[in-house]
């Protein structure tokens, strides 16, 4: 298979090392930006490459940064979103600490395609060690003349920065991480204006994460068409999977866009420890809804094909639970998550998170109410579409996904039904 | 004020932002960094610093868990709980630590050298179960080798 993104991840970081970045193809991808490409013909090409937003919302990449105005009083910025705090996520990581070059060439590519001179990488606080390793190769990428002043000789500007985050998931949607880099809490913004139109202090912002702007690289050398032909038809390319939970091998995976998902778990990943069966996967991080062994066995590994299930490709972090496992427990888990990373800036996922959470305690207990499960449900309800930004939506569809799919395990958390669990459990 | 070695390193991050208040976070870190959590005079000195109200910097301190407006202990042992770590077995790893040190979740051992914490998700999922002390990630952690890095610290 032809590998976009993890052609370096076997040198186990030795790629950091801009020598050996540049030995193995590296930067050839800016020079040729410089020579064949206008900032509008980067652009069409990232169009054509069908390339979709890695971080979770699968926006179409070139669209997106067609939105951005040509003529802006404001400086515009293009800023990498590197907070990867998806619960079951851990692929930027491994991009970033194995091959930091090549996120910062696809950067400066779309800092000239965008007219942008400073750039940031948003990089979650715990990954400090990642943040030193980019720091290193950034200030290589400088005395080489591929970032500064004029780079290249191309009279372009163009600057970069790593600025860490401090614990919040929330950093992780876009507007939320702009007003962290303005330097305020984490809070999201009222879109529109995007911010392609007003983002960082005022000006046009593209955010990208990691993978998406890791692509751009290839896109520029091979081409668009090149890109979207190793994909589907309305899912271009390749995409790295972090695969946790009961398989053999977890780890990060990079495979074609519309690979079968269980191709991955038995092949890739060699299958579910002890023979034990497939009970349920949640495909693309935590937030998105879960889906049953039956459906895991017909979807492939793209955003069409993971409509069709009712779920969503998310990050791309696949989380697989075997037969052991309750889903009451795993739902309850995820809940607190939300419950946790809630900003508290609108009531319906302030309040939601915390009264749904209360439910799962006094069910946790075995002390469920008749009615519960369906409180549960309703709670979620008042949660999803009617909250400021889709955190409250990524709180409110695990729990009625679970459900939906997995209501035995809930079931038996209801009170009336206690001395039935006390022998199931022994 | 922070040393000299930490003063010059503010100075530096300022100059990446058009203005000063976006430096922040990592001045934040500096602050913690010198003196093991955000003191009352941290807020103050960063206030004027960056041209910020002490308010809006406790508005920041706050509302990231990453920094501590209180001592904590010298490494901070942080088990991932989120649901991948869960199904690794993160809890029995935090019960094994809280055990062998006497210190509950989110308390401090008396001599003042760890202080126990669950967080959520590190990215680390693929890497399950994961623990976090201060800045240093263990993957695939067990009792042992859990018990390998206390014993590791309790030396130093
Ligand atoms: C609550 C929440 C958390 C998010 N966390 C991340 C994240 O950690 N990393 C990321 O790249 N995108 C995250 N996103 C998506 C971003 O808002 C945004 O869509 C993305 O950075 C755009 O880049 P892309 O088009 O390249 O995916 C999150 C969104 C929400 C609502
Ligand atoms: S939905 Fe939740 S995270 Fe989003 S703004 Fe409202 S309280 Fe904050
Ligand atoms: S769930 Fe523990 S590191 Fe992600």
């Amino acid at each position: 298979m032809t590998k976009v993104l993890t052609n370096r991840f076997d040198l186990k970081g030795g790629a950091c090392d801009i020598d050996v970045y540049l030995k193995t193809g590296g930067y050839q991808a800016l020079a040729r930006t410089f020579k064949d490409f206008t900032p509008d013909q980067v652009i069409e090409e990232v169009k054509k490459s069908a390339l979709r937003g890695r971080g979770g919302a699968g926006f179409p990449t070139g669209m997106k940064w067609g939105f951005v105005p040509k003529e802006s009083k404001r400086p515009k910025y293009v800023v990498c979103n590197a907070d990867e705090s998806e619960p079951g996520t851990g692929k930027d990581r491994d991009l970033m600490r194995y091959d930091p070059h090549l996120l910062i060439e696809g950067m400066i590519i779309a800092a000239y395609a965008l007219g942008a001179r400073d750039n940031y990488i948003y990089i979650r606080g715990e990954y400090w060690y990642i943040k030193e390793i980019l720091e290193k190769a950034i200030a290589q990428a400088y005395e080489r003349g591929y970032l500064g002043k004029n780079v290249l000789g191309s009279g372009f500007e163009c600057n970069l920065y790593v600025h860490p985050g401090a614990g919040a998931y929330i950093c992780g949607e876009e507007t939320a991480l702009l007003e962290s880099l303005e330097g305020k809490r984490g809070h999201p913004r009222l879109k529109p204006p995007f911010p392609a139109v007003v983002g960082l202090y005022g000006g046009p912002t593209i955010v990208n994460n990691v993978e998406t702007l890791a692509a751009v690289p290839w896109i520029i050398q091979n081409g668009g068409e090149a890109y979207k032909a190793l994909g589907t038809e309305k899912s271009g390319g390749t995409k790295l999977f972090t695969v946790s939970g009961h398989v053999n091998r977890p780890g990060n995976y990079e495979v074609a866009m519309g690979y079968p998902l269980m191709s991955m778990v038995n092949n890739e990943c060699g299958g579910i420890p002890g023979g034990r069966k497939l009970k349920a996967i949640i495909p693309g991080g935590s937030s998105v809804p879960i889906i049953t062994a039956e459906e895991a066995e017909k979807v492939n590994l793209d955003y069409e094909s993971m409509g069709t299930v009712g779920s969503m490709l998310g990050s791309g972090g696949v989380i697989v639970m075997d037969e052991t496992v309750d889903i009451f427990e795993t739902t309850m888990n995820v809940t607190h998550f939300y419950k946790h990373e809630s900003c508290g800036w609108c009531t319906p996922c302030r309040e939601g998170t915390r009264w749904l959470f209360k439910v799962f305690e006094r069910m946790h207990r075995y002390e469920g109410r008749p009615g519960d499960v369906e409180l549960l449900y309703d709670l979620a309800d008042k949660i999803l579409g009617k909250s400021f930004c889709p955190l409250g939506d990524a709180a409110a569809m695990p729990v009625q996904s679970a459900i939906q799919k997995f209501r035995d395990d809930f079931d038996r958390r209801i009170k009336s039904t206690l001395v039935q669990i006390n022998t199931a459990a022994d | 004020m922070f040393s000299e070695a930490n003063e010059k390193k503010l100075d530096e991050i300022m100059t990446h932002y058009p203005v000063k208040r976006s430096a922040i976070l990592p001045a934040l870190y500096i602050a913690q960094d010198e003196h093991g959590y955000v003191t009352d005079d941290d807020i103050r000195y960063l206030a004027k610093r960056l041209d910020m109200r002490i308010n809006e910097v406790e508005e920041v301190v706050t509302f990231y868990t990453m920094y501590s407006r209180k001592p904590i202990g010298k490494y901070k042992l942080q088990v991932c709980r989120t649901l991948s770590c869960m199904l690794m077995g993160a809890e029995q790893i935090t019960e094994h630590i809280s055990h062998r040190l006497g210190c509950g979740i989110g308390e401090t051992t008396p001599d003042g050298k760890f202080t126990l914490q669950e967080v959520e998700c590190l990215g680390y999922c693929d890497l399950a179960p994961v623990l976090q002390v201060n800045f240093d990630y263990h993957e695939k952690v067990t009792s042992e080798s859990v018990d390998k890095v206390i014993d590791g610290l309790q030396q130093k």
